[in-house]
């Protein structure tokens, strides 16, 4: 073997860095318009009554969760394995001019598939199952850009040194083999360009148009299936993957245990999916998925809170690095709201819980605190780490960094708070029977009841967008006027000690 | 074992699949079948109720509404019988939703008119003080789209045997015939015919000379599908 470190090609994960902020800004911005748009409905209008098709709530919604979920954070995924996957594998992608291409191509075709989706979503061309919204030529294209990945990361492992994967990798191959099993299943359509009539006659109507596989019951049991394990493919067990490969090379400390770690992968493997069906609850899904699905969402606390302690036990001793260093306050936060998120949501998932929780804002806000403070927090931190590697330019300015940090913190405790309450207030207004056994609150009552909570929440994701504004500032001026630095200065341990 | 599967990508691989797909197995498998059987009263959807329903997709009111009454009093008392499995025979996609920022519409047809509509759909605000949903203005200059609703009808009937055509027994004990358009020109006959009987109740001249002349705005569809949900 060489006897000179290796020389990594960071090529395809700068171009990723660059969707995500990209991405992210328009999600989070969407995100806030949303907010606002349910505290102050007249802003449904803002670019007048003839553009009020593509500025109104409901057209927008999906574009939100879209943009966050398949932008911001699959780019932070695809970002995040095109520079760790090299470093722990122990190759680099110019070795393979193979791999290179898959990568490049990789990435064309994953904007091409953004733009398509932003258009085809604004034009109201939709499936309507939440995160799958896709019409079928879209996923088509998305199941490509799936493959490209799968060849990418699978290529690499194929000619790595190191023989061992290390725990990243695992929750990498994990989240590929888990979507690609969840979306090829959820979006099983029919195109109605094939519905042929008694005389012969097909083609009728707009070609994209699909049909479901699935017909009502099935379909949504087929839907959360998918939509609770997009969760988890995409918001856990990815952003797991970052955190066990950042913590440790920031902090220099070994991951506090190995057994631990094992024990959180595969428990959260087994476990995760069978909760699927805790957003079915009272539905007319079998009764038995109903309760499997409860019992499973607070049997996954284990695996949930296996990571998160292991990551926290990881700075054991080294507590001074949070104060310290404001990276370092992002990943350990980002675990605590982990902790916080896998705790609440099996709390909901309790029946008689879910019962008053359902169908109510305390779900928005489990998400939220969920994305914004776990998966937002550890993307951000990622690309710090990885910015000053990458464009060998030291981060622009620290205190920034801090400032930001403490904007969004505040942010998102606005945001759950917020809905925490409004969530609860507005299952009990629903509940509520008056003395005679009539109900106590008209729909309407319930609704100008949360515009306090709509508003502060609207301030609380406009914190959030503004700290990532300040984010997307930070790294674009590293990339141009930061202080020089080779990688040798920098702080960097190996992880697992390894 | 798991020292060994980590240096085996393709084995950890599988290995990670069958742990994965395992649940799904269990859990979505066994009831397949029963769950998509029609209770008695369920019908299919006519082409212009269709054409709606791909209106109310094509806008997102799942976003907002949902169309799933849970089995508690306060739920029946506000939204009417509680949801069965076989009501949603014929529901491809299924538009359960996820969050009610606004009501449940599951069975909004028994208690809202095509008037209510009308003037809700112009500006909430009006009929509901308070209301927070936007106005769906365009609905009233966008026409429906028949053609690929029609394109549905035949798909659905095709693949999955939907009963077009087919008498479909109703809870009274009658017997009820949805029909589907032998071709295109009879299918938008047979949505316009339904069509007149929804403006005959409606108070825009716009959108009933629009009908007259053969045109089928969005809100006209969204009304038939709204009035069909019970």
């Amino acid at each position: 073997m060489e006897n000179r470190p290796l020389e990594y090609d960071y090529t395809v994960a700068k171009l990723f860095m660059l969707t995500t902020i990209l991405t992210g800004i328009v999600g989070m911005l969407i995100g806030v318009i949303l907010a606002f748009e349910l505290a102050f409905p007249s802003i449904n209008t803002i670019l007048g009554s003839g553009l009020a098709e593509y500025t109104n709530f409901s057209r927008l919604r999906p574009l939100h969760t879209d943009a966050v979920i398949f932008g911001f954070t699959l780019s932070g995924v695809f970002a995040t394995w095109y520079y760790v996957g090299q470093r722990v594998l122990k190759v680099s992608m110019a070795e393979s001019s193979f791999l290179m291409f898959i990568g490049k191509l990789h990435f064309v075709l994953y904007v091409i598939g953004v733009a398509a989706v932003i258009f085809s979503l604004l034009a109201g061309v939709t499936t309507s199952k939440e995160y799958a919204e896709f019409e079928w030529p879209i996923d088509i294209a998305i199941v490509v850009v799936w493959i490209l990945f799968g060849i990418s990361m699978f290529g690499l492992i194929g000619i790595r040194r190191e023989k061992s994967l290390y725990i990243s990798v695992w929750y990498y191959i994990a989240t590929f083999i888990g979507i690609a099993m969840l979306y090829l299943f959820n979006n099983m359509e029919i195109p109605t360009i094939l519905g042929t009539n008694g005389i012969g006659e097909s083609g009728f109507g707009d070609w994209w148009h699909s049909v479901s596989m699935y017909a009502g019951t099935n379909d949504a049991l087929v839907q959360w299936w998918y939509g609770h394990n997009a969760v988890a493919f995409g918001f856990t067990v990815p952003i797991v993957a970052m955190i066990y490969y950042f913590l440790p090379k920031e902090s220099g400390q070994a991951i506090y245990s190995y057994k631990l770690s094992l024990l959180s992968f595969w428990g959260l493997m087994f476990v995760y999916l069978w909760a699927g069906g805790h957003h079915l609850l009272f539905s007319t899904v079998p009764d038995w998925v109903q309760t499997m699905g409860s019992v499973f969402s607070i049997v996954l606390i284990l695996p949930s809170w296996g990571s998160a302690i292991n990551m926290l036990l990881t700075m054991k001793g080294e507590w001074q690095q949070v104060a310290a260093s404001p990276l370092i306050k992002f990943m350990v936060l980002g675990s605590t709201f982990y902790m916080f998120s896998t705790l609440e949501g099996p709390i909901q998932a309790i029946k008689s819980v879910n019962a008053i929780a359902h169908f109510t804002d305390w779900i928005v806000g489990h998400v939220h605190d969920g994305v914004l403070g776990w998966v937002g927090f550890m993307i951000m931190a990622a690309l710090y780490h990885m910015a000053p590697r990458v464009f060998k330019r030291e981060i622009y300015s620290k205190s920034l960094m801090a400032t930001q940090f403490w904007i969004q913190t505040l942010g998102v405790v606005l945001y759950f708070t917020s809905m925490w309450i409004a969530g609860i207030t507005q299952g009990m207004m629903w509940r509520a029977h008056d003395e005679f056994g009539n109900l106590a609150y008209s729909f309407i009552d319930t609704v100008t009841v949360l515009h306090p909570y709509y508003t502060i929440r609207g301030v609380g994701g406009l914190l959030y967008l503004v700290g990532f504004l300040m984010f997307a500032y930070n790294i674009y001026k590293t990339m141009t006027s930061g202080r020089k630095v080779e990688e040798s200065e920098l702080q960097s341990a190996s992880p697992m000690g390894a | 074992m798991f020292h060994w599967l980590e240096k085996h990508p393709f084995f950890f691989a599988v290995a990670v699949f069958l742990a994965v797909a395992f649940a799904g197995l269990v859990e979505i498998v066994p009831n397949f079948a029963q769950a998509s059987r029609p209770v008695i009263g369920t019908a299919p959807y006519s082409t212009l109720e269709l054409a709606g329903r791909q209106v109310y997709i094509k806008n997102s009111c799942n976003a907002c509404h949902s169309q799933l009454i849970r089995p508690f009093k306060s739920e029946t008392d506000r939204y009417g019988h509680y949801s069965l499995s076989g009501e949603y025979a014929y529901d491809r996609p299924f538009l359960w939703g996820s969050k009610r920022t606004g009501p449940d519409l599951m069975r909004v047809g028994n208690y809202r008119t095509t008037d209510w509509h009308e003037n809700h759909m112009k500006n909430p605000a009006d009929v509901v003080p308070g209301s927070i949903m936007p106005a769906y203005t365009w609905m009233y200059t966008n026409l429906a789209d028949i053609d690929t609703a029609y394109a549905e009808q035949l798909t659905v009937a095709q693949f999955f045997g939907v009963p077009y055509n087919k008498p479909v027994p109703m809870k009274d004990g009658s017997k009820l015939t949805v029909k589907m358009g032998v071709d295109l020109a009879d299918a938008k006959a047979l949505a316009l015919a339904e069509a007149k009987l929804i403006t005959a109740d409606m108070k825009d001249q716009e959108i009933k000379d629009a009908v007259a002349a053969g045109n089928i705005p969005e809100i006209v569809a969204i009304i038939a599908y709204m009035n069909s949900l019970k």
